[in-house]
């Protein structure tokens, strides 16, 4: 076990190369719907365990299948209203189990990433060899559902290993060179995206996803009223944005249909998608388009300032 | 690299297949379904389910503790005596406020405080509300791997006390923390239970299959109930009161264009029977009542409304 994974470099958030996003937007915003399919009766991870009661574990089992059967096409209608189209962190298995889902976003162009297989299957304990089978099934049926190559990756329930950005990044580029496995969702050290060091040396890079924002965190985690919620995105989104004029910023509410879709939720999320996407200066596009973007215009800029700081502070400290 | 490997099951999924990974309903997104009409051109059915519950003293919490039990060393006299408040003060405030409404609603009693409270069934049985069972108590949890004889005797002993006590042939059945076996739809439909109020995966009813016929799942939603929002998200009585009017004016929305919703409130005469948190619930009744297109009914004639329009032809 390491202290520190090694993923980045420190970087000060202040005099950073100049970020200007399309059409000089300051500020990319995104929506990551996670759309997840949590198995009845999984194989017990011997570190984690799926659910709180003996199976059948009908709460928490029925309150994620809510968010399929009914808040999906809620979340679809709010952020139809508002043009955001989604980027979904997806079960892929959920392609099999719900194609009529798959369908409704793939018509709307929205992008899919992985979020491996199962939410119900964890990476730990897991042989390298099975992390990569287990990222390769799950890059290999999303192209094969949706014709996408995946570029982005958040663990199933947020569950790594050491080496989980560093397979995501190699299966991607055996099945699709460099049009795939090319950023990450699981990292929450910046509000912008950030170079990630692989044993590869790909071109990788963290997209800021936001915690924070995430409503299960919100809701659930940290037992947030829906009102306020709300507001907390509202006031994340202003000060992103106010920032954003010296050095372009990310924003990203990460949903999950089953808690921003219930009936007493929905206004909260709805009028902050009305105040986000109703100033001038939003790139209102997805993780992909971010991460591209950011790999062709700001990348090599970013790795040259981030050598350069570390000299910095390697001549203080000498 | 990493030395452990989890066994070969960790990779094989043999439940990928298009549906739900169990059989106990098909897949089915409410947009897909017919639209629901209620009578009278109404859009929203408010559905108030009141859970009448007894909290053993000497809970065993096996194999898990009720959600609002007791939590401290026996005798945990607060946590025991609070609960019993609602059944000897709370439901009265509660059934003030229901009648001030005109709100006819569902009770959900567990077997065993209908045997410890006569008088408190008899006001029910006078009034000729709908009774469902709720289970024994809050401390007979129906638990995967729970032994199937003790769990038909369970069943049976809970709806022939109901039925003793109140005079009503139950239809319907909440189980005590939402938490049933593997074996337990099989067992209602063979008692002759019509519906169950476990599931929180829809907003409207539909049909839950079991090895004896149908039963129907009716959606009485836990992000909605009062201990959910005040207890466990230890959020404020005025929260509580403006979450349910936005859920509200939410399903009346949609109710629109997408056919008739229901809003169900699971509600605990222990919490929400306290004298500053009943005018909170009074204000939400008032304002629900108050929007045009709303009605009041219990959720066997809910279901049954929605089962005729369900038949065929």
């Amino acid at each position: 076990m390491k202290a520190d994974p090694g993923f980045y470099d420190y970087w000060p958030y202040e005099n950073r190369p100049k970020i200007q996003w399309p059409g000089g937007a300051r500020l990319a915003f995104w929506v990551a719907p996670n759309i997840e399919f949590y198995e009845l009766n999984p194989p017990a991870n011997p570190q984690r365990k799926a659910w709180p009661h003996p199976s059948p574990a009908v709460p928490g089992y029925s309150i994620r299948d809510y968010g399929n059967r009914v808040g999906h096409m809620r979340q679809i209608a709010v952020l139809d209203k508002y043009g955001v189209r989604g980027s979904i962190s997806l079960s892929t298995a959920l392609c099999d189990h719900h194609p009529e889902i798959i369908a409704l976003c793939k018509e709307r162009d929205w992008e899919f990433f992985s979020h491996g297989i199962y939410n119900t299957r964890y990476t730990y304990g897991m042989s390298e060899a099975q992390e990569r089978e287990m990222i390769r099934d799950s890059i290999e049926t999303i192209y094969r559902h949706t014709g996408q190559k995946c570029a982005g990756y958040l663990a199933p329930a947020l569950s790594h290993s050491e080496q989980t950005l560093d397979l995501f990044a190699e299966v991607g580029t055996e099945l699709f060179g460099d049009d795939a496995g090319y950023y990450t969702c699981d990292l929450f050290h910046d509000d912008q995206p950030t170079p990630i060091n692989l044993r590869s040396n790909k071109r990788f890079v963290s997209i800021p996803y936001s915690l924070e924002m995430n409503d299960t965190i919100a809701y659930v985690v940290n037992k947030v009223e829906p009102r306020r919620y709300g507001q907390m995105l509202k006031d994340n989104f202003d000060r992103l944005y106010a920032e954003g004029a010296e050095s372009g910023t990310v924003m990203c509410i990460p949903t999950h249909n089953y808690q921003v879709s219930c009936p007493h939720r929905l206004r909260a999320f709805e009028e902050a998608l009305e105040y986000i996407t109703g100033h001038s200066d939003v790139w209102v596009t997805t993780g992909r388009e971010i991460a591209e973007y950011y790999r062709t215009h700001y990348y090599d800029q970013a790795r040259q300032d981030i050598a350069e700081k570390s000299n910095m502070t390697a001549e203080v400290c000498a | 690299m990493s030395s452990s490997q989890l066994d070969k099951s960790h990779l094989e999924y043999p439940q990928r297949r298009h549906g739900m990974d169990h059989n106990w309903y098909d897949w089915q997104m409410l947009s897909q379904r017919n639209p629901v009409h209620w009578p009278d051109g109404k859009k929203l059915a408010l559905w108030v389910n009141v859970s009448l519950q007894f909290f053993p003293l000497n809970q065993q919490g096996k194999p898990f503790p009720p959600p609002g039990g007791m939590t401290m060393p026996y005798p945990d006299l607060r946590h025991f005596s609070l609960r019993d408040y609602g059944n000897r003060v709370g439901i009265y405030r509660i059934l003030k406020a229901l009648d001030q409404h005109q709100i006819r609603a569902t009770f959900a009693i567990n077997g065993e405080l209908a045997e410890r409270s006569p008088y408190l069934m008899e006001v029910l049985r006078s009034r000729g509300d709908e009774i469902i069972a709720h289970g024994w108590n809050m401390d007979r949890p129906h638990y995967g791997g729970q032994p199937l004889e003790a769990e038909r005797e369970q069943i049976r002993a809970t709806l022939a006390t109901l039925q003793k006590y109140t005079g009503q042939t139950v239809r319907g059945w909440l189980s005590p923390g939402k938490v049933h076996s593997e074996n337990t739809p099989n067992l209602l439909a063979d008692e002759g239970v019509e519906y169950l109020c476990d599931w929180v995966n829809d907003d409207m009813p539909y049909p839950f299959h079991t090895d004896n016929g149908n039963l129907w799942a009716m959606p009485l939603s836990t992000e909605l109930e009062d201990q959910f929002i005040l207890r466990n998200n230890q959020h404020s009585e005025a929260s509580y009161q403006e979450q349910i009017e936005d859920a509200c004016r939410f399903l009346l929305t949609e109710a629109e264009h997408s056919g008739g919703r229901i809003l169900a409130l699971n509600i605990h005469p222990w919490m929400l029977g306290q004298p500053h948190r009943i005018a909170y619930l009074e204000r939400a009744l008032g304002f629900i009542t108050a929007q045009p297109g709303v009605f009041s009914a219990p959720a066997g004639e809910l279901l049954s409304h929605c089962k005729s329009m369900a038949a065929p032809g």
